[in-house]
């Protein structure tokens, strides 16, 4: 049988790269979205150049010098082994970056494989994840980390596994159930009717429409997690010292918040920052993918 | 059935499993769409009109069960086909438009995207599938459709966001397009200019329609044959001119006295078939029309009706044709 060709005369027109220059354009206009670029990008420069910009070794201790006030000579003041803390801080953003962006990434990147396999995929698959994403939300938080760390030891990769096990579930979740609702929308069915495989349309169509809001979630709990961080700190089960996270710096600031209130502001300005940063980037970047909040520019 | 039929339904009989038991959604349907013609499926809601594209497509829902019968697409029976042969004829062989434009688009992606992405088994440049694109736009009537293509759906209104989803239905030059009420969801304006634009299409299309709509008048218009289906049946069917003319199942007779645009008289009530569809949990052994039939007698409640030829292409489901 022949095809019947139902053909419409085809005149190609040349495309220039004005959409990736829009998107540019868009974030510019934006200046929340532009103020949170400008603050992760400072927290990834301080992660990745930490070793050549900080004033002082950040390790190194120097007891005549402890407990000193901000100055111009040490930024943020000492903490009570003389640490200068404005280095520390600076260092402190590697562990803060680890611990929040790569196990935040790792984890979306889980949640959103489980939750679309759960979502279109066979029944009994959505059962079985299903049961896991509840087995681990069923656990509490710190005493699967406390069980956890104790038998792999304190250190960044343990404290990244914990999160990763704990984070995925919540994005999988989230994922499973706006791709269950989009399943059988008419547009997915339009698509099939087209003949759109399922990684086509997992692709190209289910996915677009879940990332905006992904993206926020996911950004908001970088700051969380860095707090959790900070929280296994206290309980002296986070990164072991004399490594400077954050957390540390905060809790150590905490015992001697009316002799030296600076160290609770040095650790608390980098916090700040980073969440700030990365609420406005992520809220800027949902307003960005979802076409019916994108302004005209 | 005619040899040259692009689709050919015979005997299908499809049902729905539900918590209060199996509904019989579709029950022994036999209808052909003959290849460069426009076939019309008129029905009221719930009498199996989609169900019956769905099935053609494939594209039947997981609590849906095939009973028995073929739905063969130019010789090959759709219903036994793999995931991998079903895509081979979706989009390039058959392909559908769906009854609510507002929802059959991607919302976040723009049309172009939509349009360029539904080509990915052309082997062309972006560039040439985008123009192509463009030209379907503008085939259907959308103005200045290279600038248009960077818009969202949500920036089409509802009449133009249907000339999109038939654009994109014909990208693929498919053999059989579907359209399942395409029109119910626009106003009456609307609709006419999608007819009149089926009607263009269809001059220069080379295949065949399957059109379903629950509007007599529109049926009319379009299409070369009719089928009549009621409660999953189908009760008669024929080309437009015999069904229009000497319908012969009282359903059809009675469906053509309630057609809003037929009446004459000024009236205040609206002719009416007394009655509900009946309940497809539990199909009567004996004719389904039977408990709101006008022309009833004793045999119609004892007995089921077989099809009888009432004309060159015309059959009823009834009794009262086999004299």
């Amino acid at each position: 049988m022949s095809a019947p060709a139902f053909d419409v005369p085809v005149v190609t027109i040349e495309r220039s790269g004005f959409l990736r220059s829009r998107m540019i354009r868009r974030l510019l206009g934006d200046p929340l979205g532009l103020l949170g670029l400008l603050l992760v990008l400072a927290v990834l420069f301080c992660g990745l150049f930490a070793d050549w910009i900080t004033p002082y070794d950040p390790f190194k201790i120097d007891v005549p010098d402890r407990l000193q006030p901000p100055s111009l000579i040490h930024l943020m003041g000492t903490d009570s082994v003389g640490h200068d803390l404005f280095s520390r801080v600076i260092k402190g953003s590697q562990i803060a970056l680890i611990v929040g962006v790569l196990s935040i990434f790792l984890s979306l990147a889980a949640g959103l494989a489980a939750g679309l396999a759960a979502g279109y995929g066979p029944r009994w698959l959505d059962n079985i994840l299903l049961l896991i994403f509840d087995t681990i939300y069923s656990f509490p938080v710190v005493m699967l980390a406390l069980a956890v760390i104790t038998l792999l030891g304190s250190n960044l990769q343990t404290i990244v596994l914990v999160v990763v096990v704990f984070q995925t579930p919540v994005y999988a979740r989230l994922v499973r159930t706006s791709t269950l609702a989009m399943k059988n929308s008419e547009f997915i069915l339009a698509e099939r009717s087209l003949g759109a495989g399922a990684v086509r349309i997992l692709a190209r169509h289910i996915l677009p429409n879940i990332v905006g809001p992904l993206f926020v979630l996911g950004s908001m709990d970088v700051p969380s997690v860095i707090t959790l961080e900070a929280g296994l700190s206290f309980l002296s089960l986070g990164i072991p010292p004399p490594a400077p996270s954050w957390g540390r710096i905060l809790f150590e600031g905490y015992s001697r918040i009316f002799d030296a209130p600076w160290i609770v502001v040095a650790g608390g300005i980098p916090l700040i920052i980073t969440t700030l940063g990365f609420t406005f980037l992520g809220e800027s970047l949902r307003d960005m993918l979802d076409p019916k909040l994108r302004r005209v520019l | 059935m005619a040899a040259d039929s692009v689709l050919s339904i015979e005997g299908l009989s499809i049902e729905f499993q539900t918590p209060r038991g199996p509904v019989h959604a579709l029950r022994d349907v036999s209808l052909a769409v003959p290849r460069g013609s426009i076939v019309g499926i008129v029905g009221e809601s719930g009498s199996g009109k989609s169900t019956l594209s769905l099935a053609a497509m494939g594209l039947l829902p997981e609590n849906a069960t095939v009973r028995g019968g073929r739905i063969l697409f130019d010789g090959a029976d759709v219903l036994t086909m793999g995931t991998a042969q079903l895509r081979a004829l979706r989009g390039r062989r058959m392909a559908m438009v769906f009854q609510d434009p507002m929802t059959s688009l991607n919302p976040v992606l723009s049309i172009g995207a939509q349009m360029t992405d539904i080509q990915y088994r052309e082997r062309a440049s972006a560039a040439h599938k985008r123009a192509k694109a463009a030209a379907m736009l503008r085939r259907v009537g959308i103005p200045d459709p290279e600038q248009r293509l960077d818009n969202f759906p949500h920036e089409f209104s509802g009449g133009m966001r249907q000339r999109i989803a038939i654009a994109m239905g014909l990208l693929g030059s498919p053999e059989l397009l579907i359209a399942d009420e395409p029109t119910t969801a626009l106003d009456v304006t609307l609709e006419a200019q999608i007819i009149h634009l089926l009607r263009e299409l269809r001059r220069e299309f080379k295949g065949s329609i399957l059109f379903i709509s629950h509007n007599l008048g529109l049926i009319a218009e379009l299409c070369d044959h009719v089928v009549v289906l009621y409660a999953g049946e189908v009760v008669e069917q024929g080309t437009v001119r015999e069904i229009f003319h000497g319908p012969r199942h009282p359903y059809t007779e009675a469906l053509l006295v309630c057609d809003p645009a037929r009446i004459d008289a000024v009236s205040r009530e609206l002719p009416t078939i007394p009655g509900d569809v009946p309940n497809l949990l539990q199909v009567p052994a004996a004719c389904v029309f039977a408990p709101r039939c006008p022309k009833v007698f004793e045999r119609c409640r004892r007995e089921r009706p077989g099809d009888h030829a009432v004309g060159a292409a015309q059959s009823a489901r009834c009794h009262l044709a086999s004299a």
